[in-house]
């Protein structure tokens, strides 16, 4: 690869998942892994992770914070199958048995920069009352085979999932090449850290993260 | 503060002076009158003491002081001093008497001080100065003998003042002129100076949240980028300055139906007559009639004055021209009187029916309904001018006419003369042709020059045709002519003399009152009484205000004179009023009435109110006298003449702009862009807007189009262009107009490129290119390479192949297995919820209780119980994941080296090795070999070994595809090899160090594929050691004392044993949910089979999987087409090759053998590879001979029939086996026992052997029927084989259900080729010479050389050992070799392979290793033979071996 005409950009991703907000939930922790195409690899930084179990705090009731770094590197040839990133979170139910309390992912932003994100998180529903109340009883909810479907839209009509709650990241972007591979991704107009919008749910006892 | 744009002259303030200087002024002003205090007087007054003032003077208080308080507290003190004073003189006095001083001396007792409230009151007053509220006058404010002056008025700027209140404002003057140089603080208007209020209305900066929490994301600004509402654009707003404030006026005045569906017949009568009277009355108004004939008799003086005054002269060119202009504007302006004067006449004539229809109905009737009453008015004329004047218009008519007639007439004759002489010159023409023709022709014909010549038309007629002789013109019919015109003008015109009629309509006639009315005509004016009306009025469809009810009258005239006044914001697009009709509590619309949005110009006042038509088409039926609506009635008695009337009418209103109070309109200004902004979206595109042209420029001259405003500027062109009719609208249409603009890249380009073509490669998910990474981002980085490996795969393919008909058959495999895989690839993007959702499935009663039994259990148990492992689905997997387990336990029966005598007698060195080998005997160790990583045992001692060892293989899959489709497909196969560990101890130069070399020898192998592996999740039994049936060097021996009892259980079968226990760690889900999948994917198979047998098949198939859910149950498989089969359909005696049942004709035995070996030598092609798991295809015994490959279901049912022709009782078992899983083998019985056979081996076993493969019988499978095994035990050990005892065996055809008679797929014979097409020497030869080269490749360090005497031996031995099929040839063997072992110690053996094609021969022998010695003076020897048997069935013998010299 030579300076003048590289044959693949690269896009080094920092961030955290910052925290969650699950209303009902404690103890939870969360897992991530990244989907992308073919034409991605990594290069360097961890794919997959798992952070630790983390407890609402008494000044702050609805917020989980992780605080879990993410930081990889990714070459590729071709945005597509631009790198997403699937974070599922899990957690003990009142049984004490680990259940799957959400799932959610998004896209890896394009633009370089700061950008924070608040994924919404779901679940599988129960095909079924009775295997609702079975699941709930035997603590064995019912769970993607592999959390990656979330990034995927194929197959997902079979599926039935319910809201849960929301997990909030922060990513900082750098890319390398993409102009000279003729992707241009930075706006025009000045771009904003924005967060999706999010409706009621979030509801006003979001605290702050900024640690 | 800002500059004012207009500053006093002669005020001293300049231009940029500020308040602030303004007032710093005014206090150095101020400073300067008082004088500054010196600093004596400043040093005094802080210092000085002051004297207690006198009291009084406190008091007067006229005087303002400005001490400080504290000093009037001192002055205060000064006055209690005073007391104190006064006491102490009478203290002095009381101590002139005392001469002790006593403690009582010093104390005073005085009572509490204390002041009286009146004395506090006035002492304060002293102090405490009360500003007052009241208004302190403005001369006291400003300097003396000074005028306010305000700057304000003189056109200064003066800002806006803080706001306070009047009282604190008055509280602070007053405070403030009560201080010294107090009038410095105000300004020149005599008001406290103040600097403009400096907070603004709104803030300029963005709130602030609070700091220490984050913002709620639901309160966080999101950016978006400005909408254009729909809305916003239709607000009237004008320039920014305050909402328009726009009127509309609604003036709803009245409603008149034109038919109502309760009319009575007289009211439709009468609703006639009234616009047959109304369209008179505007006729009559605009009098056309009059208008035209005046202008007749103005054109005709006005020729009768022109040809007057050039009377006998000869008229100008120019004058005949004018004269017959206004001829012919006379004959236009007749025609169109005549034509407005008929229809006067005839309107008359219809009024006067009517009214006359009218009067017989309520003569019919005997009642009245409808006021209206006509009179006719007589107008007398005085009858001799009228007669004259009527008889002057007819012969003026006249006139004209014949003039015109002789005009006519001159031209025709003109014409006619002009076409006479034309004829005659053609004639003469003509006749000088048929002179020369007809010589012969007498001279008479020639003279003649009449026209009427009989000849000369018979010799025309044969001639050319030529123009038809004119005729002449016919004289004008003068007395037609003044018939004509008579006749006209009495059916126009009134007749001479004739009263003038004028229609006079009243409608104040009695109507006939209720009570006299017939019940029916009641009943109708009852249900008029009921309804009433109401109008809606509808504001952009929104509805702003309605009418009051209105009760409908007996005229059907409904007045309301309301008017709405509409306060508008927004851009009137539409006012509709709605006509609604109330019944009781129902109300109906009656008809939608969209009034025009009137321009701005119209006004309240002066807009005229306009009559709107309304009609609906509801269908009103009564049963009453009403006519109704849309419904067929009729005036006649006989019920002739039907007509059918729809409710309709007229309502009268007017829309109009408000006039406000100062005769402003209150309309918007006229330069809003209103609906064109729509119009002008749609011409922007182009095509799709050109097709309503023609409407377009309709709609664009009705609206009037500013054509210079730049807002139609587009509207504009297009007219232009449409209408100079270059651009004509398309007559097609186009869905997607914008699809070229949207197009990435143009077709060709993506054609063109590589990239594009790998990225789509991909997308479609071919085979090569699935998991293809990373494409590259250039254009240039493709090379076309890439795709050298697809176009590559079928060369390859049909190189690798040595004979034709190989090559073609693996095409035609090939095939199969791409469609099979594109359909499967199709129902792989099919999912079901199990593939996406892991769910526990839902507990029945009984699982629910042991799991809630289980709750109890302990969490540890002392003796735990084997869980199932977890399945792991392969999609989230990568390489290095998945591992293969394999645990080799034991062997039996490996060869033993033969001692070799030769090697006593040679050397002494190797009389240890003798010896050691002579206790020793094998050394096995089991190398395992798997995607080319190799593991190997320890090494173990014996021929019955122990190693008990774990191996883990690593495993990837692929192209790192994971994916369950992926894995079935794979070929990859496990190699576990037993080789002997030979240790050599090779003498030091001299003799003192020893130095020993481990070789391997090769003994046998046991190849288990992957997908056998997958499918099962584990394999665990003894297997058969595939070992070469001639192993130099080595012997079977199984003589051996010790093993004595164990001997008995296998006499049966020969041969080495290896235990072992295989499995995939994780365990990988089986792709079975794949194969239910695609079986739903593709909806079903098609079938022949009758309905109801398919039906029982399933119902069979199901109750067994219920019931036996292990025991494999088949009834209907899916031929080679991809259609349901009947099992049984598969089974019939097919005779095999005679060639073979020759063979031995004397030993049945011997000939079961050698077809069943026969049979072993097709290729095997296992479906779940070919086919990728996806069904099992069964082909019949032709096909299956055809393509030469096929898996165990087609040896299985290729065995069977032969052995049925052979007429043995042979059936086919469904069942499982290790190591293929599910399979199928072929049951015979015959000398009163069973024997199965393993068709793809060759091999048979008796009932009773344990090391038979087949582990589970799952159902039996005759010609003519299927029984489902429902014994206890499945093994065949265990179960009894007699189908006829319907306790053990489940027949599919019972009594019940008998077999109707399926005929056989099979052929009846099978077209055999007895021999070869092909010369086997060469294929013999380019195997020798492939694997030649091979085995030098694989010994890239080495020198490889050949022994040919070896080679030319073994070649010898070859066609002995197809002969013996491989027994009992070794003794022989060895004897021949003597000559060679003597100089060299060799190790061989032969293999033996049914043959398709080179690659598993070179994989065999690779995997023996032989080439892997790594001594110097090795050689090898390698010999091929191939045997042909019928039906191009081939067997290939290699010959491997490698010798040491020993010297």
């Amino acid at each position: 690869m030579t300076a003048n005409s590289p044959s693949v950009f690269l896009l080094m991703i920092n961030g955290q998942i910052e925290g969650a907000n699950f209303p009902e939930y404690d103890d939870l922790y969360c897992k991530y892994c990244f989907v992308y195409g073919h034409d991605w690899a990594p290069t360097s930084g961890l794919e997959e992770g798992i952070s630790q179990i983390t407890s609402k705090g008494r000044d702050s009731p609805h917020r989980l914070v992780w605080n879990f770094p993410l930081e990889i590197t990714f070459k590729s040839t071709n945005p597509l199958g631009w790198p997403q990133i699937v974070v599922s979170v899990y957690g003990p139910d009142t049984f004490g048995n680990d259940v799957v309390r959400g799932y959610g992912a998004t896209h890896i932003p394009i633009t370089p920069g700061q950008h924070t994100r608040t994924i919404p998180m779901f679940v599988p529903e129960s095909t079924s009352r009775l295997q609702k109340f079975t699941s709930w009883l035997l603590g064995r909810r019912p769970e993607f085979t592999d959390p990656k479907v979330v990034a995927q839209g194929e197959g997902r009509e079979v599926t039935r999932v319910s809201s849960q709650g929301f997990v909030t990241l922060s990513f900082n972007i750098v890319t390398k090449d993409m102009k000279r591979l003729g992707y241009d991704t930075t706006a025009t107009e000045t771009t904003h850290t924005h967060t999706h919008p999010v409706a009621a749910g979030f509801g006003p006892g979001n605290q702050t993260l900024s640690m | 503060p800002r500059p004012q744009a207009k500053p006093v002259p002669g005020s001293s303030h300049s231009e940029s002076s500020t308040m602030r200087q303004r007032m710093k002024d005014k206090l150095k002003a101020a400073r300067s009158e008082m004088g500054l205090p010196t600093a004596e007087e400043a040093y005094n007054f802080f210092t000085f003491d002051f004297d207690p003032e006198p009291d009084e003077e406190t008091r007067k208080g006229q005087k303002r002081r400005t001490r400080p308080e504290g000093e009037n507290e001192e002055g205060e003190d000064g006055g209690d001093d005073d007391e104190e004073k006064e006491e102490e003189d009478k203290e002095e006095e009381e101590e002139l008497f005392l001469i002790d001083q006593s403690a009582d001396d010093f104390l005073v007792f005085k009572r509490a001080e204390y002041m009286g409230y009146q004395r506090r009151l006035q002492s304060e007053n002293e102090l405490l100065f009360t500003p007052s509220f009241l208004t302190v006058p403005a001369s006291s404010k400003v300097p003396e003998n000074m005028k306010p002056r305000y700057l304000e008025e003189e056109g200064l700027y003066v800002g806006e003042r803080p706001p306070m209140s009047l009282t604190n404002q008055n509280i602070l003057e007053n405070r403030i002129l009560k201080q010294e140089q107090g009038r410095k603080w105000f300004g020149d208007d005599g008001r406290i100076m103040a600097l403009p209020d400096p907070i603004k209305e709104s803030s300029t900066r963005p709130p602030l949240f609070h700091i220490e929490d984050d913002l709620d994301p639901a309160l966080q600004t999101v950016y978006r980028k400005a909408l254009v509402s729909k809305h916003a654009s239709q607000y009237i707003s004008v320039g920014g300055e305050t909402n328009g404030d726009y009127q509309l006026d609604v003036d709803v005045s009245g409603l008149i139906f034109s038919h109502h569906p309760l009319f009575s017949q007289e009211h439709v009568l009468g609703s006639r007559l009234v616009q047959l009277y109304d369209q008179h009355l505007s006729r009559q108004h605009r009098n056309l009639t009059e208008h035209l004939t005046t202008k007749l008799n103005g054109l005709r003086n006005t020729i009768g004055n022109m040809l007057e005054v050039h009377g006998g002269q000869r008229l100008t060119p120019v004058m005949q021209q004018r004269i017959s202009e206004y001829k012919q504007e006379v004959r236009n302006t007749r025609r169109l009187r005549d034509l407005e004067q008929e229809k006067d006449r005839t309107l008359l004539k219809g009024i006067v029916k009517i009214w006359k229809e009218i009067k017989a109905l309520r003569d019919f009737q005997r009642f009245t309904n409808t006021p209206y009453k006509l009179y006719l008015r007589r107008e007398e004329v005085e009858r001799a001018s009228d007669v004259r004047e009527y008889e002057a218009e007819i012969q003026a008519e006249v006139d004209e006419l014949l003039d015109e007639m002789e005009e006519d007439y001159q031209r025709k004759v003109t014409e006619y003369r002009r076409q006479q002489e034309e004829w005659k010159v053609w004639r003469r023409k003509q006749r000088a042709k048929n002179k020369k023709k007809k010589k012969t022709q007498s001279q008479l014909d020639d003279n003649e020059d009449d026209e009427d010549n009989d000849d000369d038309d018979r010799t025309d007629g044969e001639a050319e045709p030529g123009p038809p002789k004119p005729k002449p013109p016919e004289e004008p019919d003068m007395e037609g002519v003044e018939k004509q015109v008579s006749e006209k003008a009495s059916r126009i015109r009134r007749k001479p003399g004739e009263p003038i009629l004028v229609p006079e309509l009243t409608a104040s006639g009695p109507i006939t009152p209720n009570e006299q009315c017939p019940r029916g005509e009641f009943a109708r004016r009852e249900d008029v009484a009921k309804r009433s009306i109401f109008i809606k009025v509808l504001y952009n469809d929104k509805e702003v205000s309605r009418t009051d009810n209105r009760s409908l009258n007996s005229d059907f005239r409904v007045h309301f004179g309301q008017i709405f006044n509409l306060k508008i914001v927004n851009w009137p697009e539409s006012i509709k009023l709605q006509v609604f009709e109330v019944l009781g509590l129902s109300t109906t619309l009656l008809a939608d009435v969209f009034v025009p949005v009137p321009e701005s110009s119209i006004l309240t006042g002066s807009a005229p109110s306009e009559e709107l038509v309304f009609s609906s088409n509801l269908r009103v039926m009564f049963d009453h006298e009403a006519v109704g609506s849309d419904v067929p009635f009729s005036f006649e008695v006989d019920g002739s003449n039907r007509q059918t009337l729809l409710t309709s009418g007229k309502l009268s209103c007017s829309v109009s702009w408000a006039v406000g109070e100062d005769d402003v309109p209150l309309a918007p200004p006229t330069t809003q862009p209103n609906g064109l902004k729509q119009l002008d979206a749609i011409a922007s595109i182009g095509a799709s807007g050109l097709n309503d042209m023609k409407k377009l420029g309709e709609w664009a001259t009705e609206s009037r189009l500013d054509p210079n405003d730049p807002n139609n500027a587009d509207i504009m062109q297009l007219l232009k262009v449409a209408s100079s009719g270059e651009v004509t609208a398309p007559d097609y249409f186009r869905l997607e107009q914008l699809q070229e603009e949207f197009n990435f890249v143009s077709e060709e380009d993506l054609e063109q490129s590589r990239r594009f073509r790998l990225l789509r490669l991909r997308n479609q998910e071919v085979a090569e290119f699935r998991n293809y990474k990373f494409v590259p981002a250039m254009e240039r980085e493709v090379t076309d390479k890439v795709f050298e490996v697809r176009s590559l795969r079928e060369i390859v393919d049909t190189k690798g192949h040595l004979d034709a008909h190989r090559a073609l058959v693996a095409k035609h495999l090939h095939k199969i297995r791409e469609s099979i895989i594109n359909r499967f690839l199709i129902a792989k993007h099919h999912f079901i919820m199990s593939d996406l959702v892991q769910e526990e499935q839902v507990p029945t009663i009984g699982i629910l209780g042991l799991n809630l039994f289980k709750l109890a259990e302990p969490k540890r148990p002392l003796k735990p119980q084997r869980k199932e492992r977890k399945k792991v689905t392969a999609q989230n997997l990568s390489d290095g994941d998945i591992r293969l387990l394999l645990n080799i336990i034991r062997a039996y029966d490996i060869p033993v080296r033969k001692p070799s005598v030769k090697y006593d007698t040679r050397s002494s060195s190797h009389v240890l090795n003798t010896y050691i080998s002579g206790y020793e005997r094998v050394r096995p160790f089991v190398e395992v070999s798997f995607q080319r990583s190799v593991l190997q045992t320890t090494t173990a001692d014996g021929p019955n070994p122990c190693w008990n060892e774990d191996l883990q293989l690593p495993f990837s899959a692929p192209n790192g595809d994971y994916s369950t489709a992926n894995l079935q497909s794979m070929k990859d196969e496990i190699f576990i090899n037993i080789f002997d560990e030979v240790q050599y101890e090779l003498g030091g130069d001299r003799g003192k160090e020893v130095h020993t070399r481990l070789e391997k020898h090769w003994l046998g192998s046991v190849k288990i594929p992957f997908s056998t592996i997958y499918f099962q999740s584990r394999i665990d039994g003894t297997f058969k050691v595939d070992t070469p049936p001639v192993l130099l060097g080595y012997s079977k021996e199984r003589s051996l004392a010790s093993d004595g009892g164990y001997d008995a259980v296998r006499s049966l079968t020969e041969g080495a044993f290896i235990t072992l226990f295989i499995t995939i760690e994780p365990q990988l889900v089986p792709g079975e949910t794949i194969r239910e999948k695609v079986s739903s994917a593709w909806i079903s198979f098609e079938s022949q089979e009758s309905e109801g047998l398919l039906l029982a098949s399933e119902v069979f198939e199901r109750d067994a999987a219920v019931h036996f859910p292990d025991r494999p149950c088949l009834t209907t498989v899916i031929n080679i087409n991809g259609k349901t089969v009947f099992i049984t359909r598969y089974l019939r005696p097919l005779n095999p090759p005679q060639e073979l049942l020759d063979a031995f004709p004397n030993s049945p035995q011997e000939a079961t053998d050698l077809i069943a070996r026969y049979v072993s030598l097709i290729p095997s092609l296992p479906d779940s590879v070919s086919f990728a798991g996806v069904c099992d295809l069964w082909s019949t015994c032709d096909q299956f001979l055809t393509l030469l490959a096929g898996d165990e279901e087609e040896h299985a049912v290729l065995l069977c029939n032969y052995f049925l022709s052979m007429g043995k009782k042979a059936w086919l078992i469904i069942g499982t086996a290790i190591p293929e899983g599910p399979t199928t083998y072929v049951l015979t019985y015959e000398q009163n026992r069973y024997l199965i056979w393993n068709p793809s081996s060759g091999q048979y076993y008796g009932q009773y052997d344990t090391f038979c493969p087949l582990q589970t019988v799952g159902c039996l499978v005759s010609a003519d029927n299927v029984w489902l095994n429902t014994q206890a035990y499945t093994s065949p050990l265990r179960i009894r084989f007699d189908v006829t005892k319907a306790k053990l065996w489940k027949p599919f055809f019972s009594r019940a259900f008998p077999n109707p008679g399926l005929s056989s797929v099979q052929c009846i014979t099978l077209h055999i080729i007895l021999h070869l097409p092909f010369p086997k020497i060469s294929l013999t030869c380019r195997i020798e010479k492939i694997l030649k080269e091979k085995i030098m490749e694989w010994r890239p360090r080495n020198p490889t050389r050949w022994n040919r005497y070896c080679t030319s031996t073994l070649r010898h031995f070859l066609p002995k050992l197809e002969l013996s099929r491989g027994r009992d040839v070794a003794d022989e063997h060895r004897l021949e070799l003597q000559s060679l072992l003597g100089d060299y110690r060799i190790s061989g053996f032969p293999l033996h392979l049914p043959f398709s094609e080179v690659r598993p021969i070179v994989e065999a022998v690779y995997s023996t290793g032989v080439h892997n010695v790594e001594a110097s003076n090795v050689e090898f020897a390698l010999a091929v033979h191939v045997h042909a048997y019928p039906n191009n069935v081939l067997s290939v013998w290699v010959y491997l071996a490698s010798l040491i010299r020993m010297r």
